[in-house]
């Protein structure tokens, strides 16, 4: 298995794939058979500190289904200079710029060490990058400063030519002019009124039918980026800006006592969208939410401004009793579709104590490629840090942000494409390889992604067609290409090509290998998906139904019982919140969020991970648990005594305040690099906050069983829920009846 | 001719009266015709030489004037109507006579005497005019047969002149008889009367010319009034004057009866002096007036002539009871009229049996203005016209009219100039009391002061009855309408204020159980004080304790003089939070100015000076002394779209909120909109300077309007306070918007039945809003800078029912209309204004207000909405009985406006008013007031053009006129002779008034009023006082010339008639919105170079604004009224310089309301004859 492993991890370093599967099962029946779909992880933007990008077109096959692009598997006669596509057997000639290849002289897309590749093209004039802030105002004094903090702060992330607008919102919604000079200038739009985006244009002056610009201003028809006054260059505007930035008030609608205060999220996102739409279509773009509550009017509202009336929750909605939830959800969705299509992205930073509609919201952000970040204030380092982290710039010193790229998968004969799962919209692109049974977003071979960064993964299924009477010769090789177009934050056009190639074999006399080259992990997460999926669509416990079924003879506790799938505990903006993230992150973090990783300090030896299990809770340890979105420090029953006691200030117990800031140091790790920042909590036995931990552990030890395990070790964890140990003897039950 | 004449006349007399006179006077016309007709002055001179000896004979003439005075007064110019001729004439005379009394000395002199000297003598010489000359002295004699017949009307001078009735009378009959054959010949009456007369009179033939002179005999007449010069040696009559004077004691003795008496008197003597020869005069007289110019030699000839018509004239008169008039000479004439004359005679006859009854008017005397028209009419309107049907109750519709008026001598009409002379002589300096119930008020041409012993000033409430019918059928049949003119916030004069107020403490103002009427000086406190009785509706309510007093032995509370609710007709309450909306103490109002910043209002210069006005004007909002202004400001700037501003005190530069969604307007922000310039004066000041450069390169044409006054609203709203807009607008809303308006100006409609649309409101999107105005307090202002259409109508709509104004500078240009905008927005925005108003009028059980007439709103029949309410608003309030007044507790009026102060105080205005009951019609029309039965006529007809079509509306406006001078013709008037038009003395102006109201531009279409001009002025109208719907319909016209540099009195002004001009003089109309200045092409160098500082009339630039600041005495205090005017007025008054037949003399000469209109309206002449046609229609 050993060799498996490499070759799983050496592809995924490579080319950012992970297959569940990777000999495929010849035929369609012993595809089906395998329970796990042939179906893989692919990070489009994986990063390659090795891979220089080439600066030309990659070359096409001719044919004009197919257009696959010319790659190392692909035959090629370099005396005739033609080359045979490997998924249409079209042959096709070489440009005549590739009059000089040859054996030894190969053009970098045909070497196997590329078997991905990107590509820089030409494609019209550089078009800057696109960030407008919509800024809710209806915060607390505190959070609105630190907002404003973190907003000023964050012109000077911005690449000096991108362009950047502002829009406020509060009772009504504000979008501000940046280029003008003495008056500062707003266009005011109420937070009640659905706007087309003409009406939008038209309101802001941007479309007019004579040829004066608004105000005077001319209009150089050739140049539509000086036209619009709501979005300028950063260098230019960064004073203005910051000043701007700086006398936002609160919204001054007075909040009567027992009312929210209106917030016309909706209006605002419209507006946004509207804007850049007419603006710049096609051009990279992020449209930032910050808001610190629930839209409580216009399209869009999710609760009332009446506090009695509580924001629903998951008993609401199962009882079909929140009234605003299809509407929002619906109207969002509507938004995020336009957004999608004219390839901008929308992040949503939510900061509130309470939920903020994220539940509604988050299409906005899934559909498009955006972040959601979720906070308890604007005034916190998860929230400042997770936002200047969005600036963060690779090793070339680029942001690690891409936009509107589109992602287009070719299949060799023998594979179809199901769907995709991830932060993507269809784009409804029929073709030869796109398969009639749809998983996830299917019925297209084309996906757009308007916003991406190096993490950002899919999830893509396929479909073996081919049948069972028609075998595929030994040695027969199944091919996937992936083409990735889009604007690097740079805002040069790249495109991005991977393929990628898998034994086929023969389920009846290989199924030993097929077997063996089953990716655990991969499959864990990519059934995961699926059920997220599945989750967001269908009802909660039909989902749970379905996995059983599925997964029957897999490994699944943790998923039953995370947040994915589970909403119990959770607000409906949490889950919302959590399954964004499941759905886009890459494998590695994936299973972290299936599965926290528990590790444990003492002073008997090095970390060590231990199980996720209430028998890993000991006195004299410290935990240290990673659920991806939280990071908890647990200092054990003795430990925190002995913290307590102040220990560890003492110098003979210098080895104690070296275990103490053990899980600091390794917790500080994970915090710097992971996006978004997880909630950091420092807690000991008996803290409140310890709750994190024993939701999380496997509840082996229960007020039901304290004494049947009769152990010293671990801590009791009072809930019915099933231990792994009941679930396992579940399972096993269940496997050995149905295996007839 | 009688232009010249006029002039000269009308200055030196009394115009007025000499007018009376004149009418009376044929026989004057004869003289002052002669002055200004070469063969006239022959005749003149002759008179006047003749004069000098006459005056013995002429003091009957004197006293004819007198006697015209008396005529006028007792209406006797119908015996002046029996001059017929002198329809002209006539009236002249009755109208002359009394309107100047003093004035007569010299015109009588010079009109009548010569007038009726003439004839007189003319008569027997009737073939040579030149003899007329000689025959001035026979003519007085004629003249005194007039005056005795005016001399009845004289009796009450005014009354007399009023008589037109002398006019026509006069002239009618005598000549009319002569006339009337040319008259029917035409006017040409010359030609008539060489061919009726040509047979007896071959000279004549010559005069066929003349014949014109039969016009000119009427105009002789006139050239009398005109003929100053030739009067001046008249002048020597003065001595006759005396004789007027006596009969100004006439005037004064009741019109009526005692001008009856009066007449009589005087009559007698003009008998002395020949009536014939008077009847003879006429007709050079009338001669002249047509030929006048053209052929004055040949008309004196003519006139001769025609004074041989006058014979004949004569001879139809001395049928008559006239005979002696026309009589004598005319007999041939009439002969020979017969033939033409028939026609004449079918007016004129009856014309002239009228005035022959014109003697008989005399004893009608009581009603003062009594005109000879029958016979005047006749023969000048109808018989010298075919017209003469117009005049010949029958006949007249046709043209004739028109004619006939020419023959009409305007001078012996009544003349406005001289009964606002006669007021100001009988009242101005005397304190005003107004203790007395139902005492009509001096006129608002009378400056005067109040004492207010328990009924409001007239400042605050005039009526145009003071003397209420006690019942519903004496009202109805009266037609009189029983109005309130109320001026709720008017300013008092320094001296006279401000009210004081009371404050009932905690529990409010105290008020009757039933009818809610509060506190006021008619309370009957009964019981030993412990209740009072309402006097509204009798019912008995507790004297609360706090409020209880002890009564003296006359039942009055002892403290009733210190408690101004018990002792004044006006005062204010403190209103208590019950009397607040919401049962909140209001806030104070806000101001908020929206500008106009599209591409005509930018290029215009309009947003550039509002700006810079702004600056200064904000630091003079209105407050109340010792407060600080607590009004607080908001700016918006709009074209497509709106920009709102904020401009709290804590930025360092305003920011502007820019609202694109105007299809649904709201207000984008609450902190920082409304200010108080005091915190915010930085930031202020920054944005004023900065709106006009931010907007400086627009090319954004298109204006949004109704989301405007929406925004506003909203704002005031938000804030919760009451308010005004000011907003400053320059085109037709087009963009697409709510209250989006389409250019709807059709020429092609105006005099049809649709015309009324136009002056509907385009759409019902204003009036709803207008509603919400209101219930919030929103009072709008409009400036308008108009280039082309803007639908003032619809725009209008929202002033127009918030209590706002709406100003309009069409074509504004900075330069030069930047002062008139400023001053005017000034005083706009520092007005003393009452907020979120509701006014009530209460009155005693038997009438109750049924119709008002104003800007503001009404959601139920009683209570009046105002959004805001200044203090030059005004309402009008029409009263119908729906029970029996008592006469001895007289028609009680309580009017009480409920309003926030400018510093947000909740108080209640009350003014009382006692007024008299009667159950004698005779009373109602001697307490009428008709100044403001005008002002009642004109709000009541503009507001009628929104249902009707403009031509319904004067007809039926002429037809209520008649119907009340024909009650009173028929009720309370002397037995006369139906040829006679007799006029309550104090309604003797109605016709002339309500002649210019009928040819104002809202109901009459055509010239070159625009729609809009039209429609801003219907606006304007129907908020004015009396004193300016006075000056708007009958502009004040003063000669500079006769100016005098050193004393404070202004000169007297002349009548509105371009007769009145005189080439070498310059004169100032002012109408209350405009003032111009009248060149004329022969002012003398000297007064030129007084005054521009140019030394040629043709150096005068016609497009000044205003007049060089020069150093020498006639500038300076040129000056001084031109500000005087201006400062008298609620809106500053433009100056423009009108060159004589320069090309802004037409403008001009639409302010010479006397005189026939461009658009199509009568001449005053005219007009009388037409009301006298319609009176005898409705009599017969």
């Amino acid at each position: 298995m050993a060799t498996y492993q490499e070759f799983i991890q050496q592809n995924e370093d490579r080319d950012g794939v992970r297959f569940s599967w990777n000999l495929w099962p010849s035929s369609r029946l012993e595809a089906t058979r395998l329970v796990v779909p042939v179906s893989c992880l692919f990070t489009p933007l994986k990063e390659r500190l090795d891979l220089p990008p080439v600066q030309y077109e990659p070359v096409l096959c001719g044919r004009a289904t197919c257009r696959a692009v010319l790659n190392p598997l692909c035959q090629v006669d370099f005396r005739a200079k033609i080359w045979a596509c490997n998924f249409c057997f079209q042959r096709n000639p070489f440009p005549p710029t590739y009059a000089g290849i040859s054996d030894v002289n190969q053009p970098a897309e045909l070497m196997p060490q590329f078997s991905t590749i990107e590509y820089i093209v030409q494609r019209g004039p550089p078009t800057p990058l696109i960030f407008l802030y919509v800024v809710d105002i209806c915060l607390e004094e505190e959070d609105l400063q630190a907002l404003k903090e973190s907003l000023q702060m964050s012109l000077s992330l911005l690449p000096p030519n991108a362009l950047v607008g502002l829009i406020t919102f509060g009772r009504m919604v504000q979008v501000h002019e940046l280029s003008c000079e003495g008056i500062a200038k707003s266009y005011v739009f109420r937070g009640t009124k659905d706007l087309s985006a003409k009406q939008i244009q038209e309101m802001l002056g941007l479309i007019k039918p004579t040829v004066a610009g608004p105000q005077g201003h001319p209009v150089a028809p050739q140049d539509a980026h000086t036209s619009c006054r709501f979005l300028q260059p950063v260098q230019k505007v960064d004073m203005n800006l910051t000043d701007l930035l700086g006398e936002l008030q609160r919204d001054p609608w007075p909040v009567a006592q027992g009312k929210r205060p209106l917030r016309s999220t909706g209006i605002a996102l419209s507006i946004a969208v509207g804007l850049l739409e007419g603006t710049f279509p096609n051009t990279g773009a992020r449209v930032m939410l910050f808001t610190g509550g629930p839209p409580t009017q216009g399209p869009g509202m999710v609760v009332g401004d009446e506090l009695k009336t509580p924001i629903r929750s998951w008993h609401d909605i199962q009882k079909d009793n929140a009234r605003h939830l299809k509407k929002a959800t619906k109207y969002y969705e509507a938004l995020a579709n336009r957004a999608a299509v004219n390839g901008h992205c929308i992040d949503i930073y939510a900061c509130s104590l309470d939920q903020t509609g994220l539940l509604e919201m988050k299409c906005c952000s899934n559909l498009t490629g955006g972040h959601i970040v979720m906070g308890d204030s604007f005034n916190t380092s998860l929230f400042k840090q997770t936002f200047q982290r969005v600036f963060s710039k690779d090793f070339n010193n680029e942001f690690r942000m891409a936009f509107g790229a589109t992602m287009e998968v070719k299949t060799s004969r023998e594979l179809k494409v199901s769907g995709a799962i991830g932060p993507c919209v269809s784009l409804n692109s029929k073709g030869p390889c796109v398969s009639e049974n749809e998983m996830g977003i299917g019925g297209t071979s084309q996906w757009k992604i308007c916003g991406m960064n190096p993490s950002t993964t899919l999830a893509l299924y396929f479909e073996v067609v081919n049948q069972h009477n028609a075998p595929i010769p030994q040695g027969g090789r199944g091919a996937i290409q992936f083409v990735t177009q889009y604007q690097h934050s740079n805002t040069q056009r790249r495109i991005r090509v991977t393929t990628i190639a898998r034994n086929w074999a023969d389920a009846q006399s290989q199924i030993q290998h097929i077997e063996a080259s089953f990716d655990q992990e991969a499959s864990a997460v990519l059934m995961a998906r699926l059920g997220v999926f599945r989750a967001e669509s269908e009802e909660g416990p039909d989902v749970l139904r379905w996995l059983d079924r599925q997964l029957i003879r897999l490994f699944m506790f943790h998923l039953r019982r995370s947040p994915f799938l589970q909403v119990f505990n959770n607000s409906p903006d949490e889950s919302s919140y959590y399954r964004h993230h499941f759905i886009r992150q890459d494998l590695t973090q994936s299973l972290i969020m299936v599965q926290p990783i528990l590790y444990s300090y003492s002073f008997y030896g090095p970390p060590e991970p231990v199980l996720l299990d209430s028998s890993s809770i000991l006195a004299d340890r410290i935990l240290l648990m990673d659920t991806f979105f939280q990071l908890v420090i647990y200092h054990g029953e003795t430990i925190a005594q002995w913290r307590k006691a102040g220990y560890q200030d003492m110098p003979e117990y210098e080895n104690f305040k070296q275990l103490l800031h053990a899980p600091l140091d390794d917790a500080q790790e994970i915090l710097q690099t992971r996006f978004p920042m997880p909630r950091y909590i420092d807690t000991e036995h008996g803290g409140s906050q310890a709750r994190f931990l024993l939701s999380k552990v496997n509840p082996s030890q229960t007020h039901n069983n304290l004494y049947a395990w009769g152990q010293e070790s671990g801590a009791p964890i009072l809930t019915d829920d099933v231990s792994l140990q009941v679930f396992m003897d579940h399972l096993k039950k269940l496997a050995v009846s149905s295996a007839a | 001719m009688n232009v010249n004449q006029q002039p000269h006349i009308a200055t030196p007399y009394g115009q007025p009266p000499l007018q009376g006179y004149q009418v009376y006077g044929q026989p004057g016309y004869g003289g002052p015709h002669a002055t200004p007709y070469g063969p006239y002055n022959g005749h003149n001179a002759a008179y006047q030489q003749d004069a000098p000896p006459q005056p013995p004979g002429y003091p009957p003439y004197s006293s004819f004037p007198s006697k015209t005075f008396a005529a006028g007064l007792s209406s006797d110019l119908s015996s002046s109507s029996s001059f017929g001729l002198g329809p002209g004439r006539v009236p002249p005379s009755s109208g002359t006579p009394p309107v100047s009394a003093p004035g007569y000395d010299q015109y009588p002199q010079g009109e009548v005497q010569n007038g009726p000297a003439l004839i007189a003598s003319q008569p027997p010489r009737p073939p040579a005019s030149q003899a007329y000359a000689q025959v001035p002295v026979t003519l007085p004699a004629t003249q005194p047969l007039y005056h005795q017949q005016y001399q009845a009307p004289p009796t009450s001078t005014q009354q007399v002149t009023n008589q037109m009735a002398g006019m026509q009378i006069g002239t009618a009959p005598s000549q009319a008889g002569p006339y009337a054959p040319p008259t029917s010949s035409h006017l040409p009456s010359s030609t008539a009367f060489p061919t009726p007369g040509n047979p007896s009179y071959t000279s004549q033939a010559v005069p066929p010319s003349q014949p014109p002179p039969n016009v000119g005999v009427q105009q002789g007449p006139h050239p009398p009034t005109y003929g100053g010069p030739p009067h001046v040696p008249q002048q020597p009559f003065p001595g006759s004057a005396l004789p007027p004077v006596s009969q100004q004691s006439f005037p004064t003795a009741p019109t009526p009866s005692t001008q009856a008496s009066l007449g009589a008197p005087p009559l007698p003597q003009p008998y002395g002096g020949g009536p014939p020869v008077s009847a003879h005069s006429q007709f050079p007289g009338s001669l002249p007036p047509h030929q006048a110019a053209v052929s004055q030699p040949s008309p004196y000839r003519s006139a001769p002539p025609p004074t041989g018509f006058t014979p004949s004239g004569g001879a139809p008169a001395p049928a008559r009871p006239t005979p002696g008039m026309h009589g004598p000479p005319f007999p041939p004439q009439s002969v020979s009229a017969p033939p033409g004359p028939q026609p004449n005679h079918i007016g004129a006859p009856p014309m002239q049996l009228g005035v022959p009854a014109g003697p008989p008017t005399g004893p009608l005397p009581q009603q003062n203005g009594a005109f000879g028209q029958m016979r005047g009419p006749q023969p000048g309107y109808g018989a010298p016209y075919p017209g003469q049907p117009n005049f010949g109750s029958q006949p007249q519709a046709p043209a004739p009219a028109p004619p006939a008026q020419k023959r009409l001598d305007p001078n012996s009409i009544p003349s406005p100039i001289q009964v606002i002379e006669d007021d100001k002589a009988s009242k101005s300096g005397e304190v005003f009391m107004t203790g007395v119930r139902g005492q009509a008020p001096p006129l608002v041409t009378t400056p005067f002061q109040v004492k207010d012993q328990g009924n409001a000033s007239p400042h605050f409430i005039r009526c145009t009855a003071y003397n209420m019918p006690c019942t519903s059928d004496m009202a109805k049949q009266s037609q009189v309408p029983l109005a309130a003119i109320i001026k709720p916030l008017a300013t008092l004069p320094e001296n006279e204020g401000p009210l004081p107020i009371v404050d009932h403490g905690e529990s409010g103002p105290i008020r009757c159980n039933r009818c809610k009427a509060y506190m006021c000086p008619y309370m009957q406190f009964i019981e030993g004080g412990r209740r009072f009785q309402c006097a509204f509706c009798s019912c008995v309510t507790e004297v609360p304790p706090h409020y209880f007093q002890h009564l003296d032995h006359t039942g009055k509370r002892v403290d009733c003089y210190e408690r101004p609710e018990l002792s004044l007709g006006s005062y204010e309450f403190l209103a208590t939070v019950e009397y607040c909306k919401n049962n909140q103490l209001p806030q104070p109002p806000a101001f908020i100015f929206l500008i106009d910043v599209s591409y005509n209002a930018v290029r215009s210069g309009m947003v550039a000076v509002v700006c810079e006005e702004l600056r200064t004007l904000l630091d003079t909002l209105p407050s109340e002394p010792g407060t600080d202004c607590p009004i607080r400001v908001g700016f918006v700037t709009y074209n497509k779209v709106l920009h709102f501003y904020n401009v709290k005190s804590s930025l360092a530069q305003p920011q502007m909120l820019v609202v694109s969604d105007v299809a649904d307007m709201f207000v984008p922000l609450l902190d920082g909109f409304l200010v108080t310039v005091g915190e915010s004066r930085t930031v202020i000041n920054s944005l004023l300077q900065q709106i006009p450069e931010m907007f400086a390169d627009t090319r954004e044409t298109e204006t949004v309007f109704g989301p405007v006054i929406q925004a506003g609203l909203e704002a005031l709203k938000a804030a919760d306070c009451a308010g005004r807009l000011f907003i400053f607008h320059s085109t037709l809303p087009i963009a697409e918007a709510p209250g989006k308006l389409k250019n709807r100006e059709d020429k092609k409609l105006v005099g049809t039945d649709k015309e009324k649309s136009l002056f509907q409101p385009q759409v019902s999107f204003y009036g709803n809003l207008a509603k919400e105005c209101v219930a919030q307090g929103c009072c709008v202002d409009l400036f308008l800078f108009p280039n082309q259409y803007v639908d003032v109508t619809t725009l209008g709509a929202v002033p127009c029912s918030t209590g706002g104004s709406v100003y309009k500078y069409a074509h504004f240009q900075a330069q030069t209309d930047r002062d008139r905008f400023l001053n005017d927005l000034r005083r706009d925005v520092k007005k003393q204004m009452g907020f979120d108003a509701i006014m009530r009028v209460r009155t005693s059980t038997g009438i109750r207000a049924t119709d008002f007439f104003g800007s503001f709103y009404m959601s139920n029949t009683t209570d009046v909405e105002l959004a805001g309410l200044d203090c030059d608003k005004t309402i009008t309030v029409e009263f119908r009985h729906d029970d029996k007044l008592c006469e001895d507790t007289g028609a009680l009026l309580q009017c009480a406006v409920l309003y926030t102060s400018c510093r947000g105080q909740r108080r209640l205005r009350i003014h009382n008013l006692a007024v008299n009951c009667c159950s004698q019609l005779a009373e109602l029309y001697r307490h009428c007031e008709t100044d403001a039965l005008v002002n009642f006529f004109a709000k009541y007809a503009y507001r009628s053009v929104l249902s009707s079509p403009t031509k319904t509306v004067r007809d039926s406006l002429v037809n209520q006129c008649a119907q009340i001078l024909a009650c009173y013709r028929k009720n309370c008037a002397s037995p006369s002779s139906a040829g006679q038009l007799i006029l309550p003395e104090c309604m003797k102006l109605l016709p002339v008034y309500l002649n210019c109201v009928l040819k104002s531009e809202v109901l009459q279409p055509g010239g070159d009023a625009s729609l809009d001009d039209r429609a801003y002025l219907r606006q304007l109208v129907s908020c004015m006082d009396v004193a300016e719907s006075h000056a708007f319909f009958y502009p004040r016209l003063l000669p500079l010339h006769k100016l005098d540099v050193e004393g404070r009195a202004l000169p007297t002004a002349v009548r509105d008639s371009e007769e009145r001009l005189s080439r070498d003089g310059l004169y100032l109309l002012e109408n209350g919105l405009s003032l111009f200045l009248w060149v004329g092409v022969a002012a003398p160098p000297d007064l030129l170079r007084s005054v521009f500082d140019v030394s040629a009339f043709s150096e005068i630039n016609p497009n000044m604004t205003s007049l060089p600041t020069l150093d020498n005495p006639f500038s300076k205090r040129l000056h001084e009224i031109i500000e005087m005017f201006r400062e008298q007025r609620s809106r500053y008054m433009k100056l423009m310089v009108v060159k004589q037949e320069d090309r802004l003399e037409p403008l001009f000469k639409h302010f010479l309301v006397e005189d026939k209109s461009s658009n199509g309206g009568a001449s005053y002449v005219d007009f009388l004859c037409h009301m006298h046609k319609e009176i005898r229609q409705l009599l017969s």
